[in-house]
């Protein structure tokens, strides 16, 4: 079967949601619409042709300072078919929100929660919102770009006693 | 916040929602299990609504060793960076190099010589095998059988013996590089490979003589941890886990890469989607692995283990003293790194836990813009809860022994 | 030249009381099964069979704290372990000591990141930092084997 046919079938079912398809190396990313996807994750899953049965990964990205400003990409594969898709969805910098897939596919749950935690998007529907990785008192989302990656100095032979001097060494 | 004081104990009304109404009026009771518990494999914190000794919610609270890799990923170059992917999953260093290497070579479209196609399977084999003794070690461990301990660690030794030979470290080897290998295997290397593979079938014999008909490891083991083969799927179960609840789904089958179709294997399937069927299935997989390094070892063409292309892959050090060209390749590489094209790919492979994928951005710069590992640790922590429900809690340490998990893989 | 030729008829030996102590401490020295990360895998592999610590008396891992008197901080500390690292070490009974096995936990290794404290050393005093990403079987065994040497040439007028 080839990589055509589960999106012009999906481009056939949804004609408005879809924004756009694109192909990279063979791999097939279908953009939609954000109120949508649980929808398309649905019939992704159930419809024959599709069988899109296992949810491999759900990943956001930052593409700061562009405008949408985050993705969140769901990586479908159909073990009937052995074929794969990745659907995407693009959502604003200001108080992104999104459908939560976890209703039609379990799998998500524990990825939407690192998501949230890391890149703080919102699923709405999902059971159990809350951070995962990180402490529940953390402030800021790691993952964005606009959080520092927290660098400390290093501590070299020239600069030794200068840092030396700032580090918090425990006591007794 | 400083470091102390970030409150880490918990409180039952933060758990409100998570277990039952029961424990909230005292009538069953919440235990907190972990962080620092021998039996975790790791620093794995759950939180067991138990009535009796009958788990009734299981609630893991992960994080205790997220390492932010991915975010000090995107901060390095992208050879940089496959230092990094050691140390997530540490029982498997080289598939974790062996998926990023895979995305990077997707992204960039580069090639890889068959020569380091086949090696890197090798090498990946004796990873899996690897990675399985530990998980074999500590899971009989946790369930009570001590000898197998020291038995598979005195079997991986000769393993990690054979990673220092090609790479110089015995568990962080960062050997594969995006376009083959960091350098050619010496020739030590495959004396020392045969050598294991005349070795090691009797010792997992041996193995399954203490353990397969054992009457403690069969009350252990069996009928505990079910799993349904819809749910599986549904939950996102991969690799042995999944195959134990008789799905045949293996990546190396399904979606080959790096020549893995080049050679004969079985996948082995279990009925029950028990504890003991993933046993039994990772036991087996070990001696499909030394079938995998045999053929591969047998068949193992000549020629280069780096691809040829000086856009990506720095030139080999004979020729810098002799071409102009070659030191401004080199030069360009070490100091800026190179430039993939804009684009996003997915890959996965089938690490000895399962689907491990990795998800890489880039957007032209020499750092990689988004690095992200589907590992399948994390996949399988999330369903433990629905593993372990109505089972007792001596079983829960062999629930967890069984979907083999490493807590850096599931953290990050 | 053994003890016995020194015992004589009496079955007496004289040493100093801290000699004694020392001697027992180190020999006898209870590490806590604390493994964090990659080097708790390397940490096993010097307990297992071929590197074997049980030469130094340490076959015994403890999981609980009350037991031991050793903590090996074996792989990276989060900010989120942090405070638990804290605890387990405020838990164990004098005296104790403290090994900072491998990169991460003596200054953070390859991760200076917002995730990882830079040092177990900011949370818990150390006594022994070993080096390597991770060290070597035989390189814990030096560190342990450093750790003795500075616990024998421990005085009674310390502990007071």
């Amino acid at each position: 079967m080839t990589e055509t046919g589960p999106v012009e079938m999906l481009h056939a079912a949804f004609p408005d949601t879809i924004q756009d398809v694109q192909t990279f190396r063979g791999d097939v990313t279908v953009v939609v619409d954000a109120a949508q996807i649980a929808k398309v994750c649905t019939h992704c899953r159930d419809t024959k042709g599709l069988d899109y049965n296992f949810l491999s990964d759900v990943t956001g990205i930052d593409y700061f300072p562009q405008e949408p400003r985050f993705g969140v990409a769901y990586h479908l594969y159909s073990m009937i078919h052995n074929h794969s898709l990745r659907l995407k969805v693009l959502l604003p910098g200001d108080a992104p929100e999104v459908q939560s897939v976890t209703p039609v596919f379990p799998a998500a749950n524990w990825q939407e929660r690192e998501i949230f935690d890391l890149l703080g998007i919102t699923f709405t529907g999902h059971p159990d919102l809350r951070r995962i990785l990180m402490p529940q008192g953390w402030d800021g989302h790691p993952l964005r770009k606009d959080y520092p990656l927290g660098y400390e100095t290093v501590q070299f032979s020239f600069n030794y006693d200068d840092v030396d001097k700032h580090k918090p060494y425990a006591k007794e | 916040m400083t470091i102390m004081e970030s409150r880490w104990e918990g409180n039952l009304e933060e758990l409100r929602g998570l277990v039952s109404d029961r424990a909230m009026t005292g009538e069953t009771m919440v235990l907190n299990m972990g962080p620092q518990h021998p039996s975790t494999h790791g620093v794995l914190r759950l939180m067991l609504e138990l009535d009796g000794e009958t788990i009734i919610n299981c609630v893991p609270d992960i994080g205790y060793l997220h390492t932010g890799i991915e975010k000090n990923m995107e901060a390095k170059k992208y050879e940089q960076a496959i230092t990094m992917t050691d140390r997530t999953d540490y029982l498997n260093p080289m598939g974790n190099n062996f998926a990023f290497c895979l995305a990077i070579e997707k992204l960039i479209d580069l090639d890889v010589p068959i020569r380091a196609q086949y090696l890197r399977v090798i090498l990946a084999e004796l990873t899996r095998i690897n990675s399985h003794l530990v998980w074999l070690g500590t899971h009989a461990l946790d369930i009570g059988a001590m000898s197998v301990f020291l038995y598979c660690f005195r079997e991986r030794e000769k393993l990690l013996d054979i990673f220092e030979i090609v790479s110089g470290q015995r568990m962080m080897s960062t050997y594969f590089r995006p376009g083959g290998l960091w350098r050619d295997v010496p020739d030590e290397f495959e004396p020392a490979v045969r050598d294991f593979l005349g070795y090691f079938p009797a010792k997992i014999d041996d193995y399954e003589k203490l353990l397969s008909n054992n009457p403690l490891w069969l009350d252990r083991t069996q009928g505990i941890g079910f799993i349904s083969t819809e749910d599986a799927i549904r939950l996102g179960c991969s690799g042995p886990t999944l195959r134990g609840s008789d799905v045949n789904w293996d990546i190396r089958k399904a979606l080959p890469y790096s020549s893995y179709d080049h050679f004969e294997f079985d996948v082995p399937l279990g009925k029950h989607g028990d504890v003991y069927d993933r046993y039994v299935i990772r036991m087996e997989e070990m001696r499909q692995s030394l079938h995998i390094v045999q053929q591969a070892l047998d068949r193992l063409p000549g020629g280069p283990t780096r691809s040829n292309n000086r856009k990506y892959v720095p030139p080999p050090r004979a020729e810098l003293g002799q071409s102009m060209e070659a030191v401004i390749h080199h030069f360009k590489l070490w100091t800026e790194g190179f430039r993939p094209p804009k684009g996003e790919v997915y890959v996965r492979l089938e690490s000895p836990r399962g689907e491990l994928g990795c998800f890489l951005a880039s957007d032209g710069s020499p750092r990689p813009w988004r690095v992200r590992f589907r590992t399948p640790s994390f996949v399988h922590l999330s369903v433990l809860p629905h593993m372990s429900q109505g089972y007792m809690i001596a079983d829960l340490v062999g629930i967890i022994g069984s979907i083999d998990i490493v807590l850096g893989d599931c953290d990050r | 030249m053994g003890l016995t030729s020194k015992l004589g008829n009496m079955g007496i030996v004289t040493t100093r009381l801290e000699d004694t102590v020392n001697w027992g401490r180190t020999n006898a020295m209870w590490p806590m099964l604390f493994g964090l990360a990659c080097c708790a895998i390397e940490m096993m592999s010097t307990q297992a069979a071929n590197y074997d610590l049980s030469r130094f008396g340490m076959e015994l891992m403890r999981p609980s704290p009350r037991q031991s008197d050793l903590m090996i901080v074996a792989g990276r500390v989060t900010r989120k372990m942090a405070p638990v690292l804290r605890q387990l070490y405020d838990q164990m009974p004098e005296p104790k000591w403290v090994i900072s096995m491998g990169d991460c936990a003596s200054c953070g290794g390859v991760f200076n990141n917002y995730a990882i404290v830079q040092g177990v050393d900011e949370i818990v005093p150390v006594d022994v930092y070993v080096a390597g990403c991770p060290p070597r079987p035989e390189q814990l065994i030096h560190g342990i084997v450093t750790l003795h040497e500075r616990i024998k040439q421990e005085r009674i007028v310390d502990w007071a």
